[in-house]
């Protein structure tokens, strides 16, 4: 069973998800594909396995073009993929979970069903019972049925996406052995990750990719920084951050365990400073979002201490009152708010409004803001309408003129480059005032040039914390991959 | 949407729920022009026709205004039934216990129903913000228990005396009657407050900053928290106000139509609002036009069962089924936009959830 992906385009808006991807997997054969976050790994499998049409290119099964328009498509065609959230039906029995995906007849026969199941389950040694509800099933078990349940329903290449997040370190272990039985045995599995050891680990060959292309393909083992550099690239950094006078701490965390939907921090102490701007770096879902979260008041610590200048404001009102912002990741989730204009925008945000808002006075007020903040959009355009750029540019716009601490996720996430780099110089502006900036990305780049201090995240621990101005692109990729002594 | 695509759709919707409705009465053999003229005559035939119409348009408007407040919070009040039928309670209660001038008798009684009505739906706002029940069950829930309530109390402690039917109370002391013109059953004090209702809320929601907040709660209740915004206490009060409205509703069937408490004292008025909002897409001016329209519908039907021996609630069929049509057509108008859009961007529409 081999398969072949063949110049494989998608585009989502202005943004090209993968731009000409081509990828060869054998049968028997352990494939990693590896990339950091939004270089199209996830867009690539979706194509593959149905859930989304590429815009062109051909999916090549055993010499077989395949006409891929869904996921049921996919599963027949022999292409099962495991999610990064496994679905299940978590109100279900497992047994019931196993079934519902599948095809047959209008009565369903639970006993074969069963059957089938729990041979499939001893054969890989997983100890899942048939009539316990799938909610409280770990994610780890969830994902071993997941995997039973595609290969019941005859799935001959098998894709998992990011399989290690939120399971259990034997739960790993049983999953690894898992997939190189199923390899041995002619099963063709795609393995997305972007953690180097674990490609390293248990992958025969790996395709690296970057911004929606393909930057390498490599036998294993091979050298990790020659991985590390295919991922990230060779970047020449350069500093034009203009240097300020960094006052005295304005956040102070204090040995704080945070829990966030998918990782716990424990014991978490970092500071900002006035006029200091601190990198959070990172895998998604390392705690980074939690520590930002905490920081606007939006997160409670189980324990320790969250100080801002020395205060401890409780809700997340009280941190907006003593200059605390936060702005997301996802920006028309939680910032903006679609079906309101940009005028609407600027007088919700704006805390003076009197109580009868004079629309005329608002408008004028919201072309002049237009106009100082480059937004390419009208008073009336709705935030929906405007670009991920103009976006951004609206939100930090709306930003209050005084502000203690600027809290970001993936602050130039899907901007152009000269958007990027107007909102930084719009942040960085912000220092002179003594604000401090706390900020989140997954581009080292970026955190090697605006920040003083670059903070990395490893599954819920800072495992190190560099001074931005000695460190490099292979370093920061060693640390976020948990590796801890670069060499 | 611009306004001749709006009216367009609007008007295929019209026609298509009049073409099911004709073909309904085809099926029964009953003569379907005849049926509509009775409809309009029945509805605004005469003074009295018109009278009778205004005094279903006014609850209905107060209804469905308070709806449109809801809906603006991005809160299904479908409990508003209810709290039609508390108003109507606390309204009785009023009107059946306190002595006084006419005048002071129509603030109390409406300021109670207000409060009733107010009171039913924080209940359900409650539940919903600090119990985490769906505002549309709780809503439900607490309109049986209100239909529960007044059955109780019309067959228990507020029955007629010797008598125990759930025909309703003694009519109230006639200084707590809603006065009206003479010869007519219309109250102008009703129509009066509804149309002053329609201007607060119109008004509120297009001009103030307490309106832009419920607005922007309504549509993305996480970006308005974030942006500092109290949301569990503007959806609070979307709920008392989109209750008192149809609080006030219920005091105008109990002391203005009524005179008494009945287990139907809410007319339906409740139900119906929700398809005027929907119908009127939740904008506030459009309320008076689309509930005098349902108002002669329902009015107008009563005339089908005496003079063609038609069930009246072909009104009620004519009236779901130009909303459904006209849902519809909206839905089929906005696909097409967004069709056009990305058409227009050269982007293919994305059809999952990216990750």
């Amino acid at each position: 069973m081999s398969l072949e992906l063949r110049d494989i385009r998608k585009r989502f808006g202005p943004v090209q998800a993968n731009d000409g991807v081509s990828l060869t997997v054998e049968a028997g054969e352990l494939h990693g594909l590896l990339g950091e976050n939004g270089a199209g790994k996830s867009t690539l499998m979706k194509i593959l396995s149905g859930f989304y049409t590429a815009d062109s290119g051909e999916i090549v099964l055993d010499g077989r073009t395949l006409d891929i328009r869904g996921p049921g498509d996919a599963i027949e065609a022999g292409i099962g993929m495991l999610h990064q959230d496994p679905l299940v039906f978590l109100p279900f029995t497992a047994l019931d979970s196993f079934i519902a995906g599948s095809p047959g007849g209008f009565v369903i026969d639970r006993r074969q069903a069963r059957k089938e199941m729990m041979e499939l389950a001893e054969r890989f040694g997983f100890d899942l019972d048939p009539n316990a509800p799938a909610r409280e099933f770990t994610i780890g078990a969830r994902q071993q049925l997941e995997i039973i349940r595609l290969l019941w329903l005859g799935a001959r290449v098998l894709i998992l996406d990011e399989p290690t997040t939120g399971i259990s370190a034997t739960q790993r272990e049983r999953l690894f052995e898992t997939l190189k039985q199923l390899a041995s045995e002619g099963m063709s599995v795609i393995f997305v990750s972007h953690k180097l050891e674990e490609v390293e680990e248990l992958c025969s060959r790996v395709t690296v990719l970057r911004q929606g292309r393909v930057t390498g393909e490599r036998e294993l083992p091979c050298p990790a920084d020659e991985l590390v550099e295919l991922m990230f690239g060779k970047s020449v950094v350069i500093q034009t951050k203009e240097p300020v006078e960094l006052g005295k701490p304005v956040l102070e965390v204090q040995h704080a365990t945070l829990e966030d939907e998918l990782v716990t921090v424990r014991d978490l102490s970092l500071s900002v400073r006035e006029g200091e701007v601190v990198g959070l770096a990172g895998l998604e879902g390392s705690g980074q979002r939690a520590l930002l979260r905490a920081a606007a008041g939006l997160l409670k610590p189980r324990s320790g201490t969250i100080r801002i200048d020395g205060r401890t404001p409780r809700t997340y009102h009280e941190f907006l009152d003593v200059g605390v912002h936060y702005l997301p990741a996802g920006r028309l989730e939680e910032g903006l708010l679609q079906g309101m204009t940009i005028t609407e925008h600027f007088v919700l945000a704006d805390e003076s409004t009197p109580f009868f808002v004079d629309w005329d006075e608002a408008e004028q007020q919201a072309a002049e803001e237009i106009r100082a903040h480059f937004i390419k959009g009208r008073p009336d355009s709705n935030a929906e309408e405007l670009s991920g750029g103009n976006q951004q540019r609206l939100l930090l716009a709306m930003l209050p003129d005084h502000l203690r601490l600027l809290l970001m996720q993936h602050p130039t996430r899907g901007l152009d480059i000269e958007s990027a780099a107007w909102v930084w110089e719009q942040l960085l502006a912000r220092r002179h005032d003594g604000t401090a900036i706390m900020f989140a990305s997954s581009d080292l780049d970026e955190l090697l040039m605006y920040s003083d201090r670059i903070a990395v995240f490893f599954s819920g621990e800072v495992i190190d914390i560099l001074d931005a101005r000695t460190a490099t692109v292979e370093q920061l990729g060693y640390l976020i991959g948990g590796v801890r002594a670069a060499s | 949407m611009n306004f001749a695509r709006r009216f367009a759709s609007s008007l295929v919707a019209i026609v298509a729920a009049l073409a099911v409705a004709i073909g309904l009465m085809l099926l029964v053999d009953a003569p379907p022009f005849e049926a509509l003229k009775l409809l309009v005559e029945g509805s605004v035939g005469s003074d009295v026709k018109i009278a009778d119409t205004f005094m279903a348009w006014a609850p209905l408007v107060l209804t469905s205004t308070g709806l449109i407040v809801t809906f603006a919070a991005g809160l299904w009040n479908i409990g508003v039934e209810g709290q039609v039928m508390a108003g109507a309670i606390a309204a009785s209660w009023v009107a059946r216990t306190v002595d006084g001038p006419v005048w002071l008798l129509i603030v109390l009684t409406m300021l109670a129903g207000m409060i009733g009505g107010a009171l039913w739906a924080l209940l359900a706002g409650v539940l919903k913000v600090y119990g985490r029940v769906n505002e549309i069950f709780g809503g439900l829930g607490l309109t049986f228990v209100a239909q529960a309530l007044i059955t109780y109390l019309v067959i228990g402690p507020w029955k007629r005396p010797g008598v125990a039917s759930t025909s309703g109370t003694e009519p109230f002391p006639e200084h707590a009657w809603l006065p009206t013109l003479p010869g007519l059953r219309i109250s102008l004090v009703a129509v009066g407050v509804a149309l002053v209702a329609v201007i607060i809320i119109y008004f509120m929601l297009r001009g103030t900053r307490f309106g832009l907040r419920l607005k922007a709660v309504g549509k993305n209740s996480r970006s308005a928290y974030l942006l500092g915004i109290p949301t569990t206490r503007y959806m609070l009060a979307a709920f008392a106000i989109g209750g008192a409205l149809a609080g006030l509703a219920g005091t105008i069937q109990a002391t203005g139509f009524l005179h008494r408490l009945v287990p139907a004292v809410s007319g339906g008025y409740g139900y119906l609002g929700i398809l005027v909002a929907l119908l009127a897409n939740s904008s506030t001016i459009w309320v008076p036009p689309v509930s005098f329209f349902f108002a002669m519908i329902s009015v107008g039907s009563t005339q089908l069962q005496l003079r063609l021996n038609l069930d009246s609630s072909l009104g009620g069929v004519l009236q779901g089924v130009l909303v459904l049509f006209t849902l519809l057509a909206q839905g089929w108008q906005s696909r097409r936009i967004a069709r056009e859009a990305a058409e227009a961007s050269a982007a293919p529409p994305v059809k999952l959830v990216e990750s």
